[in-house]
């Protein structure tokens, strides 16, 4: 067999590894080549120490280039969201240079700065100021030269396209001018970075707040782009990982129970690599690594633990739980007893995955005093110290290098491909590209936890919400990764920190303003159920879920309409913002909720209602109307257009976040109609696109995203903020058609034909 | 040991050594190293490994190499060149129209799903140019997204239609003119 040819501009890996340059190799010569001898080139250079670079030094933020270009160097990471671009158009800003002169490289320890993980769609919220200010001062220093080489105070310089132009002395003389590359080109800075340089007023800004389009969109749509998945390692092997299919309680341990080795040997080159519980297979060719670990002979020793996915709720209902009050303001129950109304349910929500479309995967180089990692973590420094753990290495001898995915939509698998990844290259003596394969993501993820909400809440005969109670049942996410639990026996732990893991008082009632409130979060043990991480809105859907149902409850007994309603009770001018939008762009006229259901004919197959709601996730304001059709004899229901609405202060990139609606109005319709992680006594049977099915092309509604832009008020996420509130709409839409609460979702044809009956 | 099988890719012949129940994907994108076909689910679910067989969409990581033998195999790659072939145009644009609707619509997110997206909306196109949107989403109904960009890309390939139709109205009216 030949071995796979290496392309020839590899260079030999061990000295890459010495010069800190590089190494990474993308299919794409001419991108590569880009990247090499551009921004990347700036990166390499950078390299050869371990990071994080100070970031109290502007050289950390930004370079020069003598061509009057500038790298931008960003701690977030770019997921599809177009944050990549956005940062950008914030340091352009500031730098006044324009778009085509600044861009930005790969995160990677060794050079970018750390500003914690791409998490809570914080990248413009918590990632722009640090970029603004370090632009902000360069711009001065870089005015300061100008100022000593055209001998004209500071004063009297301009700046247009990073060309400093001092004004003329007098009508007739010349206008003087000096270039930023010009004055410090290919330099440092050699600046502390103090953070004191007076930022550019909101009102003369002229590319923030505008849409210029995505960087990544030309080479993603030609195939120039280089995806984490397309990048390799010289002289690498390819890896496979075992394990039993489907994952099963946490905790609960999956052993090895017998391997026959020899059963892979007639495939060439391809052998069992293996440490504790962990097993994987590499070869030479890709293929003969898929079907090794297809055909290797193992059994396993499962546990049968798990409470299933049908009996999950009731098992997580009578668990000894921890709790704790979340919110608490006047008194509940006293305003319950004098209530003109009340209304309350039980509300289920499922364990639900993130499924990337492309499974995560790693690329490993781990020799005995260093490894370069090369994965889709959304936070390469706390990848680099999880790696150091599962390695035995100083965190400072560890390399992350970020490579973009398919889109992750949260924790998903990232972190334990770069641990397997990392173990199979240290145990096979080489660098191992490992993929997984899709049971493997599909069955291993770290899903978002199922979630029981018992919500209650009254209102005055003026329409007045007077009490409201939400308590909140789910367990903690996973603090252990599954290949160090395999390979290591480190025991499992749940998830310590974080706020997005419990009762969200955002969601539960805070868009409303509500004399008594009482949230009760009651964690219930995270060892014996799934996997669990944060999963794009965390809990919001879920929450919403339950939450605005139950306002819908209230109106209809008021026989008010549900957005007057919302309106009489709303919390503040910015919710009411994002209210009144959605309802405008929706067109929405006024009736109480389900007031259509008794004038509908019995005979009518098909029921049409709407449905409005309120939500978040920490940040920005969130708001959805959902048109749908329920088909009363299949049980299907059609969510035929979606309208969402967000605040999310000042909009950098307005298009993007349109963009963003659009994503997460399919994504909620998919995850309120179809998606479900199901899993029997021993292990999760979700491992495909058939047994975990997604929203199609055939029932995708028509979307129409609003974006009300603040230029008064900070930036905040943007990424899932209206997930909650078109969880609630869609749940509100379906009781305005049918006159039944949906308790428990997603909304499949079996549970709506259920529900329609029980009435 | 795995014979040489010789495969017609974007117009090319190369030869690869690989065993014949190989699926196609694994030697596009590892021997031929190819970017456009890529793995999403290696059962033929999702449309990330979509490649055009004598022009028809067709998934890779299920096809045996041994089959496509003497077919000629279109990447996202070679789309400019194959629309080209097909339209009689003396020269391949930059892009397939098809493509540079994607970037006129920003119509991805992630964009890994678009390897799959472009390739069906290519063949549909060649086959139906005028597609209607009912139309639109039954052919792509079996290409997954988990981004939501499912609206966008119905209205990018509209524009497609319209540009290809445009064009193609442009090129009679060219070449009545030379």
């Amino acid at each position: 067999m030949k071995p796979p040819s290496i392309p020839h501009h590899l260079f030999d890996r061990r000295a890459f590894l010495k010069a800190g340059g590089a190494l990474i190799i993308g299919f794409s010569s001419a991108s590569f080549i880009g990247d090499a001898f551009s921004a990347q080139g700036v990166a390499a250079a950078r390299g050869s120490v371990a990071g994080p670079p100070d970031p109290k030094q502007i050289d950390t933020w930004l370079a020069i280039q003598s061509d009057n270009t500038a790298t931008v160097f960003i701690g977030y990471v770019e997921l599809g969201q177009g944050s990549s671009t956005s940062l950008l158009q914030v340091a352009a800003e500031e730098l006044d240079l324009d778009m085509k002169q600044v861009s930005t490289v790969r995160l990677d320890t060794n050079v970018t700065p750390n500003q914690g993980g791409t998490y809570s769609s914080s990248s413009i919220a918590r990632g722009s100021p640090a970029i603004r200010a370090a632009a902000a001062e360069a711009r001065h220093a870089l005015l300061q030269m100008a100022s000593q080489k055209l001998d004209t105070p500071i004063e009297k310089l301009t700046v247009s396209k990073g060309v400093v132009l001092a004004a003329a002395a007098n009508g007739s003389s010349p206008q003087r001018s000096v270039s930023y590359g010009e004055l410090i080109g290919d330099r440092r800075f050699n600046l502390a970075f103090t953070g004191t340089a007076p930022l550019k007023p909101v009102a003369d800004y002229k590319l923030v707040g505008a849409s210029p389009t995505r960087n990544d969109i030309p080479d993603k749509v030609s195939g120039k782009y280089v995806y984490l998945q397309h990048v390799r390692l010289p002289g690498m092997l390819h890896g496979r990982i075992v394990r039993p299919r489907g994952q099963g309680a946490y905790g609960a341990g999956a052993k090895v129970s017998t391997l026959d080795e020899a059963s892979i040997a007639h495939i060439p080159g391809a052998r069992v690599v293996r440490k504790g519980d962990f097993v994987g297979v590499v070869a030479d060719r890709e293929w003969d690594a898929v079907r090794a670990a297809q055909q290797l002979k193992i059994t396993w020793d499962v546990p049968a633990t798990l409470p299933g996915s049908d009996g999950v709720y009731d098992a997580m209902r009578a668990e000894k739980t921890t709790d704790h009050v979340v919110l608490q303001k006047g008194d509940v129950a006293s305003a319950f007893t004098q209530a003109a109304r009340v209304a309350s349910g039980k509300y289920h929500g499922p364990y639900q995955a993130h499924a990337p479309f492309g499974p995560n995967g790693a690329l490993a180089d781990v020799t005995p005093d260093s490894a370069l990692v090369i994965c889709s973590t959304q936070d390469v420094y706390a990848t680099r110290n999880t790696l150091a753990g599962v390695l035995g290495l100083p965190p400072a001898k560890v390399r992350v290098q970020y490579y973009e995915g398919s889109g992750t939509y949260g924790h998903s698998c990232y972190d334990d491909a770069a641990q397997a990844a990392a173990i199979l290259s240290q145990l096979a003596g080489k660098p191992v590209r490992l993929q997984f394969m899709r049971w493997d993501e599909h069955g291993w993820d770290l899903y978002g936890p199922a979630h029981v909400g018992e919500v209650r809440a009254a209102a005055d005969a003026n329409g007045k919400i007077t009490a409201y109670q939400y308590d909140g049942w789910q367990h903690n996410w996973s603090a252990v990764e599954t290949s160090a639990q395999l390979a290591l026996g480190t025991p499992a732990a749940p998830w310590r920190f974080g706020a997005a893991q419990d009762v969200n008082p955002n969601d539960c009632g805070g868009m409303y303003a509500i004399p008594n409130v009482r949230l009760i979060n009651h964690e219930v043990p995270a060892l014996g159920y799934l996997r669990g991480a944060w999963l794009r809105s965390p809990l919001d859907l879920s929450f919403s879920f339950a939450s605005e149902q139950t306002i819908d409850d209230l109106a209809r007994q008021l026989g008010i309409d549900a957005y007057e309603f919302r309106k009489r009770n709303i919390a503040s001018e910015r919710w009411m913002g994002v209210l009144d939008a959605v309802a405008k762009a929706a067109k929405w006229e006024p009736r109480p909720p389900a007031s259509k259901v008794s004038a509908s004919p019995a005979d009518a197959k098909i029921l049409s209602g709407r449905g409005i709601g309120l939500g978040t996730h920490l940040t920005s304001y969130g708001a959805a109307v959902a048109e749908i059709e329920v088909n009363k004899e299949t049980g299907q229901v059609i969510v035929k257009h979606m309208y969402g609405a967000i605040d999310a202060g000042l909009a950098v990139n307005p298009a993007f976040i349109e963009n963003q609606i659009s994503g997460q109005l399919v994504q909620t319709t998919s995850r309120m109609l179809h998606e479900e992680v199901t899993f029997n006594k021993t292990n999760v049977t979700s491992l495909d696109w058939n047994s975990y099915p997604i929203l199609r092309f055939e029932e995708c509604p028509e979307v129409t995203p609003v974006v009300v832009q603040r230029t008064d008020q900070k930036s905040t996420g943007a990424g899932e903020e209206v997930m909650a509130a078109a969880a609630g709409a869609i749940a509100n839409a379906f009781f305005d058609a049918t006159g039944v609460h949906m308790r428990e979702f997603p909304l499949t044809p079996k549970r709506v034909l259920a529900s329609l009956t029980r009435v | 040991m795995a014979n040489e099988i010789k495969l017609r890719v974007n117009g090319r012949t190369h030869g690869v050594f690989a065993d014949p129940d190989t699926p196609l994907l694994y030697v596009l994108s590892s021997d031929l190293q190819l970017q456009g076909p890529r793995f999403g689910c290696g059962l033929s679910q999702c449309g990330s490994c979509s490649v055009l067989v004598n022009g028809a969409e067709t998934r890779s990581c299920v096809t045996p190499v041994a089959t496509v033998r003497g077919k000629s195999i279109t990447t996202l790659e070679g789309l400019p060149e194959w629309y080209a072939k097909q339209k009689k145009l003396a020269k391949a644009p930059a892009l397939h129209p098809v493509q540079q609707a994607m970037i006129d619509e920003q119509a991805l997110q992630c964009g890994y799903c678009f390897n799959g997206m472009i390739i069906q909306a290519a063949e549909l196109l060649s086959k139906t140019p005028q597609p209607t949107e009912a139309e639109i989403r039954t052919a792509m109904n079996g290409h997954l997204c988990r981004c939501g960009s499912y609206p966008r890309v119905i209205k990018a390939i509209q524009r497609a239609s319209k540009a290809i139709h445009g064009t193609s109205v442009a090129e009679v009216a060219g070449e009545v003119a030379r």
